[in-house]
Parts: structure tokens; sequence; C-alpha cells
């Protein structure tokens, strides 16, 4: 069974965005880059379902500019067996992005496509439910653990206030939650080889497909600061400021 | 032209967030139609015809409802949605599994996580985990978008709307719910709770034995770090944070928590934050109105003894 994973190069998630000057958008020139921590999950995900023998093959994607690629060398240091960049300077959202995936599913035919259930750089979460309605195949969301059975895969979702279990028709839509798993760790010499192997490289101009995007970004803002608060002493202290709030 | 709202319930009643959902909607000064679908469902579509504000119920009562799946809902949504201006949702893990999906179908834009809606069809909404507030416009027909509840007032009761029946298409067959285990409790659901009490991974195996008696003094909810659940201190489903659960209670407890980005995320619009903490250097502190550094296993206990005095 093949896997195909898609994964989104985005700011690093230690990095305190900067909003700039002119208000029109986070300023993201120099800043620290790499994998979104949910589409790392993905590619783990697949390599240990790969690694236990139910998976041959794992195809890791990616939608972006060039500097995307580093990404791709992630995603191979991990242990992907081959890696798409999607090639544009176009901006991007969900719904293009979902489109460009579906051709790629189209070319690649995976039994299972994982994506992380955000990029936590726009925080949408809507990339793996768009690609499912637009394949129509089964979506499971914000996974926590993924069992193949037979022609179906069952997902444990994270929602709110538990969790529930939905078994899949295969071929399926399976978007991570943070614990499904911990990503390993990336010696150098994994980082070595990834840097040899050949990145597959594919013009999105070339797929013939509308990724214009439908939101306009007007402004970008920091948001309104709190007022600074104040230390109280001791524990009576805060139970005496506490009354005078009127919250108790 | 009407707004479609997609109604989310436990099987006996309409959730909080849906009346908040109704309220947001109220920004379009258009008919606010509010579907109910579900299995034996008839009480909810009462409930929801008495919202306020709500002028139609849209009734999709099916067996294949009990336990709705995103795919079948999706489905209906579509069939309903394309005589609709906007179809909105408040921002829980039903909903950001549904719209999406619709949107894709109708072959329009979402957006996700609305904190305030400036004109009819620009937003604003969070990124990079509340550290910026992007505003965007949207230039599809029809706009498919989720609320953040806390940011919006909860409708109240006062409606007698009509409630009509909606054919219902048949399951997609593409999924199938299996079972879920939900944690049965008398708190109050994080996510409208008028208290919470979070703490950190530094309470250890004494998370739950510190922190419940102070949730119950307030009949509050208890949350956590990404830490402490990681740790296996608390369960997933309380964590706050840009991946978890977004909060914004009157009165907010930040007991061991340092205050990491991806948490005050999930926390930082509370009306009042209390933090303790031992390390009087904690970013948490910067956030708090009310910060005291202490010995947890210490001024916990005291506190809850005194405010139960």
């Amino acid at each position: 069974m093949k896997v195909l994973v898609a994964v989104k190069h985005v700011v690093d998630y230690n990095i305190k965005p900067r909003v700039k000057q002119d208000g029109s958008d986070v300023d993201i020139a120099g800043v620290k880059m790499g994998i979104n921590p949910f589409d790392e999950i993905a590619v783990e995900e697949a390599v240990r379902m790969k690694e236990r023998g139910i998976v041959t093959e794992v195809v890791a994607v990616t939608i972006g500019k060039t500097n995307s690629q580093d990404t791709l060398r992630h995603a191979l240091a991990m242990g992907a067996d081959r890696v798409i960049l999607v090639e544009t300077e176009a901006e991007l959202q969900p719904l293009g992005v979902a489109k460009l995936l579906k051709a790629v599913v189209e070319r690649e035919q995976p039994r299972l496509i994982i994506l992380g259930k955000q990029a936590i750089d726009d925080d949408l979460g809507q990339t793996g439910q768009m690609l499912a309605a637009l394949i129509n195949a089964g979506q499971g969301t914000f996974a926590s653990v993924l069992e193949v059975k037979g022609d179906e895969i069952e997902v444990t979702r994270e929602i709110d206030g538990g969790t529930d279990v939905v078994a899949l028709k295969l071929p399926a839509v399976v978007t991570t939650d943070l614990r499904l798993n911990e990503p390993r760790f990336i010696k150098l010499p994994a980082m070595m080889m990834a840097k040899k192997k050949p990145i597959e490289n594919i013009k999105a101009a070339d797929l013939g497909i509308d990724i214009a995007p439908r939101l306009k970004q007007l402004k970008v803002a920091d948001p309104e600061p709190r007022k600074p608060g104040i230390k109280v002493a001791n524990v009576a202290e805060l139970v005496e400021k506490l009354r005078l709030a009127e919250v108790l | 032209m009407s707004i479609l709202i997609l109604a989310e319930h436990d099987g006996n009643h309409i959730k909080q967030s849906t009346r908040q959902a109704v309220s947001a909607a109220a920004a379009w000064q258009l008919p606010i139609h509010l579907l109910v679908a579900g299995s034996s469902s008839e009480s909810l579509a009462k409930e929801a015809s008495g919202i306020a504000g709500v002028a139609k119920v849209l009734h999709a009562e099916a067996a294949h409802f009990e336990h709705p799946l995103a795919e079948d809902v999706a489905a209906l949504l579509v069939q309903l949605g394309a005589d609709y201006k906007v179809i909105l949702s408040a921002h829980t893990s039903f909903s950001k599994s549904v719209l999406p999906r619709v949107a894709a179908l109708l072959d329009v834009a979402m957006v996700s996580d609305v904190v305030s809606i400036t004109a009819p069809a620009t937003y604003v909404r969070p990124i990079y985990a509340g550290n910026v507030l992007s505003t965007v416009e949207s230039s599809d027909a029809i706009q498919v978008l989720t609320i953040r509840a806390t940011s919006f007032a909860a409708a109240t009761d006062g409606a007698n709307a009509e409630v009509a029946k909606v054919n219902v298409p048949p399951s997609t067959g593409l999924s199938r719910w299996v079972k879920e285990d939900k944690t049965v409790s008398d708190r109050p659901e994080l996510s409208s709770a008028r208290v919470v009490v979070s703490g950190g991974r530094s309470l250890g195996e004494r998370f739950n034995e510190l922190l419940e008696p102070l949730a119950h003094r307030f009949g509050g909810a208890l949350g956590a770090t990404r830490a402490a659940v990681d740790a296996g201190f608390a369960p997933n489903d309380i964590q706050v944070g840009q991946t978890g659960t977004i909060v914004a209670p009157e009165l907010y407890f930040a007991i061991g928590i340092s205050g990491a980005m991806q948490h005050l995320a999930g926390m930082k619009d509370s009306k009042i934050i209390v933090a303790i903490n031992h390390d009087p250097d904690a970013p948490i502190f910067q956030y708090a109105d009310y910060g005291l550094v202490a010995n947890l296993f210490e001024a916990v206990p005291e506190l809850t003894a005194a405010l139960s005095k």
C-alpha cells in the first residue's frame, strides 16, 4: 500500500512573528523555517507503517516556492522514499492546495493520504477535509491512533469532550493530531543522505488548475495587549483582590 | 437570501456554541435558519426553534444521524447550501470536520475561527497561534465560516420559529461510526465554563488532587497545558491552547503554567487571569491580572481553603 503525505514549509514554531510596518502582512523574510509540526507527525506515522510492513512506499509532497525543498529533505531524512515539489510562486490557500493535491493523488494513486490537522502559520485547518471532499473519500480528522484493517482504516479521533473511532473505506484521508506519535530525531548521516536524493519537480502552472486566491488579506495587526497586572504577596491578598473584582 | 447555521448537539441539547453562532450571524441582518441533524431528534428541533433570532429550523431526521459523520452531514449541507448566502457554525471539532468539506464541494473558500465580523464578507481571525490578527475579505458567492464561540454572546430563548422537515440524502457509505469515549462529568463544558482552573506539568501526579477542589469551589472546568497532557497527568480533551480548546472565561487560573505561546493562544482573552507559579520570571506573569509567586503545593490548597470559608 502506498501512502502520500502532504507537508508544508512554515515559520518555525518557536518564532514570534512580526507584523510588517505597513500592516500588509507578517514579515517572514530571513525567518527560520521548517516542516509544519503536524505534518512531521504525518510523515512519522507513514514511515512507521512502512517499518511495520503495512506500507510499501511513502511519498511526500509539498506545494510552494523553491525553498519548500528543505521540508521535503526533512521528510526524506525521516524515511520517505520519494518526494515531489509542486512548485509555484503564487499565493496559496487551502482550496487551491487541495485541488493541486487532488492532481497528485490522481497520478500517484495512494491508498492513504496523511496530512497535518492544521498549519501553524495560518491556523486554518481545512486542506485535508477539502482534499477528501474533492476525491470523494472518507476523512478521519484529528487522528490519535491509526489501524489498517483489511480495506478499511480505523481512526481514533480527538474530539471535544473525548475521542471517537470511525472506520473509513480506503482510499481515505487522515489528518494528524499531536498525540498520534512523537517524530524521530533526525541524525546527521540521514540528513546527508537526504541531500543526495532527487526531488521531483512539477510546475503547478503545467497542471492547468485554477488556484487563484478567494480570500484577500486586507491587513494584519498585533492583538490588543493585555493591561499590565500586579503581583500579590500571598494567598490572602489574592483572595482580597478577587473579592474586589467580584468574580468569586 | 438567508443564513444557514449548522447546529451542534449532544443528542439531548443544542450546544451553547450554536447559540453563540446565532449571535454572530446577526451581523448580516438576514433571516437565520438553523439546521438540526439527528436521530429521534424532535425535541432538539423544538429546542432550536426557541432560540432568539432563529427564523426557521430545518430538521433533518435520519437513522444514520444518530452519530453524525462529517461525510454525511456535508452531503446534506451541500444539498441545502446552494440557496444560502452564508453557511456558518461554531469552531468546534464537529464543524471543523464538516465545513471545509462543504466549502470544497461548493467550490468556495472557507474562513476558520472568526473572532469578529466587521462587514458582511470581512472577517478578523487569529493566525500564528493568536500572535497576529488577520483581516480577510471573501469574494465567494457563498460565505462558509466557523466562528470562535467565546468571542460572541450566546443567544437566549425567546423565539417560536417554524420547524420544517428536510429530505436527507442517503449515507455516503465512505465512513462508519465505530464508538466513542467521552468524558462523563458534571462539570461545565470547558469551552463555555465561567471559571477554568488549568494546570501545567509541574503539578505532576498531584494534578487532580490539587486542582479539582478549586474547580469544584467555582463549579468550573479543568484545563491543562500540552505538556501536562503529554506527560499523562491530564486527559487530552482538556488541553487549552492553539491546537486544543480555546477558552475565554470570566476567571482563569493558570497554575504551574509558564506561559508558552501555544498555551497563551488558548486563554489570553480570559477576563481575569490569575497565575500561580514558583518562577517569578515565568512569561505567564506578563498576562496575569494577579500573579502570585509561590510553591504550588502549598499555595493552591491554601487558596482553596480560603475560598471555601
